[in-house]
């Protein structure tokens, strides 16, 4: 396997790009790893990674039924930010982004991680004051992170709703500089190559059929390629976990599963340096310009319990009224392509990364609608889990069973309803 | 968009509806031990194929009713009244 670097394309421009090896091997199934991470995605792909990285385990499975980044890794809208107010999540989400900072280094492939700022704007009062909180609360933690004013705003933003009947007045934005986005296909590649370089086995269109356990213990997992033992197993399959989760008899879990929709429009000029998000009741919208040129942009969940990978029209919208009504230099764009995405929406509305009643399954799960921005975070605690068979200081939280001893880390505050996180 | 026949209204778009989640859910008594509130609280089954759920027909008649939905297909089974005895005790009374 080649190393990418600006010698690598100049030698190859120089012979007709004829000596680029394949990005990862497509290798037959081994009768039995190490470890087998269930789920092809970013989180699942990264796990692998610094399980062999961090804690030197190279042999290593990654099970994918379709295709890498096929599922939520390839359908968010690409926003990685660290701005959260519950001290665990805040914390966790900081290590995500400072691993964000040095990830196409470190993958030797470019993720073109752009760390273009995001806007976070509120329009009343009583918002401003939540939002001089988490300004408040990241800075503790170390975090970047300005409250500016309107005039700040407008500034740096002009083509917003500022005039006096706009349906959201703008008051101001919480600002965090490190903030922005990453080509997310090229996060779930980069991933696969870099964990494959180190050894590990990808095995696309593989579908894990069973869990297999002897005496409450995991041995494997049955697949559509045939029996792969196993001494330890990670379920990374955010969307599908209580689909997979029951075949090891874990039929119940604090995890309803929603879909998320996401929208891009035809390719525009550059219109928006920014990522800009805002909330407010009735309303909730998030967009950024892609490198391409594309708006990318979504909203609410759909709000009922679906595995449906396809959005329905309601949202759409909804969406498109939240966009016009914050941004009305939209209203003649036209949209090229809109999508879903399966969520794994928590009681709490904060992951789970756990051991499980069964001895050396782990689940990694209930990302709602964050989890992308969580990908190299998740990988790394997540191979530390499995590695040590036990959840690291940050990891503790996280466990499956804080529901039932009280300990839930409700971003939102509001309760048990998963729609609404 | 998903079609739902209310028995009160007829059939109209879920988009006049407010989903109340998984309507097999059955709150134990108060002093309940914390197994049984936990289970009710906070598990679910998901499933991923036929879902007995709670919509509440916020914009029109405003009943609570029980639909059964296929979570992968949408498609739209039997759908009750959530609470038959309180239409009967308001029909009594008027």
């Amino acid at each position: 396997m080649s190393h990418y670097s600006v010698w690598s394309v100049l030698r190859e421009g120089l012979r007709g790009q004829t000596g680029w090896d394949r990005a990862w091997r497509d290798p037959e199934p081994k009768s039995e790893y190490d470890v087998v991470i269930v789920g092809g995605g970013g989180h699942g792909l990264a796990t692998a990674y610094y399980l062999a990285k961090n804690h030197g385990i190279t042999n290593v499975a990654v099970v994918e039924k379709g295709w890498l980044g096929g599922g939520n890794t390839g359908r968010n809208t690409t926003i990685v930010r660290s701005n959260y107010v519950q001290p665990v999540s805040t914390q966790f989400y900081e290590h995500s982004v400072q691993l964000w900072e040095n990830l196409s280094h470190d993958l030797n492939y470019n993720v073109m991680f752009s760390q273009r700022g995001q806007l976070g704007l509120f329009h009343t009062p009583a918002a401003r004051d939540g939002q001089a909180k988490r300004v408040n609360t990241m800075r503790a933690c170390g975090i970047d992170a300005e409250l500016l004013n309107r005039e700040q705003v407008q500034a740096m933003v002009p083509h917003l709703d500022y005039s006096g009947n706009a349906r959201f007045p703008i008051l101001g934005a919480v600002l965090q500089r490190r903030a922005g986005t990453a080509r997310h296909d090229a996060v779930a590649w980069g991933f696969a190559r870099a964990a494959d370089r180190l050894g590990v086995d990808i095995l696309q269109q593989t579908e894990v059929q069973g869990i297999l356990r002897e005496g409450g213990r995991v041995t494997g997992v049955e697949t559509s390629r045939g029996t792969i033992r196993a001494k330890k197993v990670g379920v990374a399959v955010a969307g599908s976990t209580g689909h997979v989760m029951a075949m090891a008899g874990i039929e119940r879990l604090p995890i309803e599963s929603h879909k998320l929709q996401a929208f891009v429009s035809e390719p525009l000029k550059p219109l928006l340096d920014y990522v800009i998000g805002y909330g407010a009741p009735g309303a909730h919208f998030y967009i950024s310009q892609s490198d391409k040129g594309g708006m990318v942009f979504g909203g609410d969940l759909d709000f009922y319990n679906s595995y449906a990978q396809r959005g329905n029209l309601p949202i759409v919208q909804d969406v498109a009224e939240c966009a016009m009504a914050i941004m009305p230099c939209l209203g003649r764009v036209k949209l090229l392509r809109h999508w879903a995405g399966i969520m794994d929406m928590s009681m709490d509305g904060t992951h789970i990364m756990s051991k499980t009643p069964v001895e050396h399954l782990y689940m990694n799960a209930g990302w709602c609608s964050g989890g992308f921005k969580a990908t190299p975070a998740s990988g790394w605690h997540f191979a530390d889990l499995i590695a040590n068979d036990r959840p690291d200081d940050l990891t503790a939280a996280f466990s499956l069973d804080r529901f039932e001893r009280g300990y839930v880390i409700d971003e939102k505050g509001m309760g048990p309803t998963p729609k609404l996180h | 968009m998903i079609r739902i026949t209310c028995p009160f209204c007829g059939e109209r778009d879920h988009s006049e509806f407010s989903y109340g989640g998984d309507a097999t859910v059955a709150y134990p008594a108060l002093d309940a031990s914390v197994e049984d509130w936990n289970e009710a609280v906070y598990l679910r089954s998901n499933p991923r194929g036929p879902h007995k759920e709670y919509w509440h027909h916020l914009n029109g008649c405003r009943a609570w009713l029980i639909v059964e939905r296929d979570t992968l297909t949408h498609e739209v089974g039997k759908v009750e009244f959530a609470h038959p005895g309180l239409r009967n005790a308001v029909r009594t009374s008027v």
